[in-house]
């Protein structure tokens, strides 16, 4: 029977209890093991050359020199990685970023790869491959690749979207529109009409682990992968397309995660780690570099964005218009376009207009990062509606309010919303303390608000009684963010036993069907739809169990706090069987117990969060301290506390990175000037302040308890929030992201004249 | 049975003649899909990609089998990726 994701409302036993998370003591005593942690016998080292060229076209790769080297095992350039992607143009640009082909398209861009039997030996190596480079011109901003005559990348995109399909090549990968109304009539309609440009730099989700994995393939054709990745049983299907091998060939085992927040969905250099070990015969150890994560992995788009928002003096929005302009790095994909779906959904506007247009240039191929693409657009919405909002002489949260959209709303990508959180979480940032504390000198206060959609996706997992009653739940969702935690509470509220009698662990690809990856904020939602099925599943087998051992119709028992009972007073002679006497009977009453779930968790509910920051602003070093910041977010429901309230804080700590500090810096020349966190500085301990957290809880109706995503969404307000206050600090409206130092100081100056 | 009125975001209206929404009869995602190929061709090479549909505000990425109530609200949207 498929299992009925409808909520049912009900009391909990252990779901939203704080227990103990199980991979703490590993991972504070190290033992717990990363990617680079990975260890087999003979094992090779292998290192990457890398493109000094934003741009260039490869004459000729003459890797004889390094071959010869004694200590070198296997060199590989391109031609080792034949094209096996028949016409799937996603995946061919997977494997042409993993190393270039005719042409490299970024500073960074892997041109060959060498496996040696130390990383000395490995290093010398690649000093003695030579590369024959034709540089071409290169553009590194998204408005300059966008102009006729801009440096081209690729021969065959052809902007899509646009009527009639250009026929010349070009940068311009698409165009796209949402919304609905009539903004032009809108406008007209408006008291108050402000329009303001603003642009955000590139950023790194900054994961303090790089990448690393270790491959080991066989003479045999069969090959194994350890790696750190959000998603093992994605890296499997596209590892094994790129090496032209069979999926069920290819063991992935995920090792534990240092952070990945987008940017371990995507495959880097693991299909050149394998195609190293195929060509030596040996495992192969590849581990990056951090300048090597930075010039060569998935950092964000940067933007250029146009804002117009038309208000009434009561504070109606009567039209909002946003141009956003991203830049996907070197290969095609459609970043602006989910800015503008994401971009106006907080509000009911009757006339609203989002246009996007996504652009190839010479950076890194871009990635996800956390809500990928919303941020930036909130940054720019956001700062817009805190001028309207003071221009018309408004308090920013009581426009927001007005504005709010609400269940029957049409949101602004089209489908109608049902119960949200967006309303809840303005009331609650109005009664907040926060909102009304006092200012000190040089400081401001911020808020702004975010949305994300969430998704589910295919998810298996596999739940086993051992012979002693305890419970092992294998899932082929990676823990990023504290699911075996949540995961072994659901499985424990099924089964009515303790949290201490489950243990979770995350199953290698071998074990389990195929799950999508820990991403869109699914790995809870859907991985816990899936406990809650197999559990279900498992309850049965067990009340089975009973029936067979009392010899009574299994219609006649009842499965309660972990053991099963025969109904009413029919039988009111037989004691419980509890979980612990029912498995050690198994092997009499069938074999072993078990439960297993394959589900498509669709239906995961959208999102909500509003965010408060204090911003004090040194006016003579333009160095901004936030003082205090506030996350309130729905979570439909939190089935473990900690770890919601842990994601409303990484995400908030991030987006204080991106607002205040962090940049990618190009030079001239095309080259990444600050490839290091020496350089390109992300907040330390130091520079945050306790961020408080607010947990709401809007039940989504399509999970058995409620529970919506959580760990995009605190990153879409930061930016908005801390450039509304830090705007408010320095009476300057901030519009370009990062607000570090230099730029608030060129800001103030630029008031003063 | 009386056709659907299936909303299309902004990519794939040039594949409808510039229209917003079109008339399909079908009674599951996977049935639409496959009409809406028929009918519009241009629109497989997205379908191929990835089409979410939203019924009545339920996002569906994957169900292909969900029945698509008649007078619902549909929505065709791009597949969203996630950090």
């Amino acid at each position: 029977m498929p299992l009925d994701t409808s909520l049912v409302r009900r009391d909990f036993k252990v779901i939203g209890t704080r227990v103990n998370r199980p991979d703490g003591i590993d991972k504070v005593t190290g033992r717990a093991k990363y990617g680079a942690d990975a260890f087999a016998p003979g094992q090779l080292t292998a290192l990457v050359l890398r493109s000094p060229h934003a741009h260039a076209r490869i004459k000729k790769i003459d890797t004889s020199k390094a071959e010869k080297l004694a200590g070198v095992k296997a060199v590989i350039t391109s031609a080792d990685l034949p094209d096996h992607t028949g016409g799937d143009r996603a995946m061919r640009d997977v494997l042409e970023n993993c190393m270039a082909r005719k042409k490299v398209l970024y500073d960074g861009h892997a041109v060959a790869a060498v496996a040696a039997i130390d990383a000395h030996i490995a290093k010398q190596a690649l000093k003695l491959i030579k590369v024959d480079y034709e540089i071409l011109p290169h553009v590194t901003d998204v408005d300059e690749a966008l102009k006729p005559g801009a440096p081209l990348l690729h021969d065959d995109i052809f902007t899509e979207g646009l009527e009639p399909k250009p026929t010349k090549a070009s940068n311009y990968i698409k165009y796209a529109e949402y919304g609905h109304g009539d903004v032009e009539a809108g406008f007209k309609d408006a008291d108050v009409v402000i329009s303001k440009s603003f642009k955000t730099e590139q950023t790194h989700q900054g994961y303090i682990e790089p990448h690393a994995c270790l491959a080991n393939v066989s003479p045999d054709g069969t090959a194994e992968l350890w790696v750190c990745t959000q998603g093992h049983f994605v890296y499997r299907n596209q590892c094994a397309i790129l090496l032209g091998m069979d999926a069920n060939k290819l063991r992935v085992t995920a090792s534990e995660i240092g952070g990945g927040f987008g940017g371990k969905t995507h495959l880097w250099a693991e299909p050149l780690a394998l195609a190293l070990s195929r060509k030596a015969n040996r495992p192969v150890k590849l581990t990056m570099t951090r300048d090597e994560v930075f010039r060569a992995t998935g950092p964000t788009s940067s933007a250029s964005m146009d804002i117009k928002i038309g208000a009434k003096r009561d504070g109606t929005v009567t039209a909002a218009f946003a141009e956003l302009r991203y830049q996907n790095g070197a290969f095609p994909f459609t970043w602006a376009e989910f800015g503008a779906m994401t971009s106006w959904a907080c509000y009911d506007f009757k006339n609203v207009k989002s246009v996007s247009k996504d652009v190839v240039l010479n950076r890194p191929k871009c990635a996800a990062y956390r809500a990928p693409s919303a941020p930036i657009a909130a940054f720019a919405v956001e700062s817009v509606m805190d001028m309207v909002a003071k221009e018309i002489g408004m308090d920013p949260v009581e426009f927001r309010i007005k504005n709010a959209a609400k269940e029957g709303t049409k949101s602004s990508y089209g489908p109608v919303y049902g119960p949200i959180g967006i309303g809840p979480t303005l009331q609650a940032a109005k009664n907040h303390p926060h909102m009304s504390a006092p200012l000190g000198k040089n400081q401001g206060r911020g808020m702004a608000c975010g949305f994300w959609f969430n998704f589910g996706g295919q998810t298996c997992v596999d739940l086993n009684v051992t012979p002693d009653g305890n419970v092992t739940v294998a899932v082929g969702t990676i823990d990023v963010g504290g699911s075996r935690a949540s995961l072994a509470l659901a499985v424990a509220e099924e089964l009515g036993v303790s949290y201490d009698k489950v243990r979770c662990v995350v199953a290698d690809t071998s074990s389990l069907g195929h799950n999508d990856m820990t991403d869109g904020s699914r790995g809870t939602f859907s991985s816990s739809m899936a406990c809650v099925d197999a559990t279900r599943k498992c309850v049965e087998e067990l009340k089975k169990r009973a029936a067979k051992t009392w010899d009574i119709p299994v219609e006649e028992i009842e499965w309660v706090d972990g053991e099963a009972r025969a109904k009413g007073d029919k039988y009111d002679n037989l004691g419980p069987l509890t979980l612990k006497e029912l498995a050690k009977t198994a092997g009499n009453t069938g074999g072993p117990i078990a439960g297993h779930s394959e589900i498509v968790a669709d239906g995961a509910g959208v999102s909500f969060a509003t965010h408060i920051c204090d911003a004090e602003v040194d006016p003579e070093t333009g160095k901004t301290k936030i003082t205090r910041y506030t996350v309130i977010q729905d979570a439909g429901k939190a089935m473990h506390p900690s770890y919601v309230e842990g994601q409303y804080q990484g995400g908030a700590a991030q987006g204080i990175g991106w607002a205040t500090n962090e940049e990618y810096i190009y030079g001239k020349d095309g080259r990444l000037q600050n490839a290091g966190f020496l350089d390109y500085r992300i907040p330390v301990c130091s520079d945050l302040p306790m961020i408080d957290t607010q947990i709401l809880e809007i039940p989504n109706p399509n999970h058995p308890y409620g529970v919506r995503g959580v760990g995009e969404t605190s990153i879409v307000p930061p930016l908005a929030a801390i450039a509304n206050a830090i705007s408010n600090a320095t009476g300057v409206r901030m519009n370009h992201i990062p607000m570090s130092p230099p730029r608030i100081l060129k800001a103030l100056k630029t008031k003063k004249k | 049975m009386k056709p659907l009125d299936i909303h299309l975001w902004g990519a794939l209206r040039p594949m409808a003649g510039g229209a917003s929404s079109v008339p399909v009869q079908a009674k599951t995602i996977r049935e639409l899909f496959r009409k809406l190929a028929e009918q519009y061709p241009g629109m497989e090479p997205h379908i191929q990609r990835g089409v979410a549909v939203s019924i009545d505000g339920k996002i569906y990425r994957d169900q292909w089998d969900t029945p698509l109530p008649v007078d619902a609200e549909i929505y065709l949207m791009p597949r969203i990726p996630g950090g």
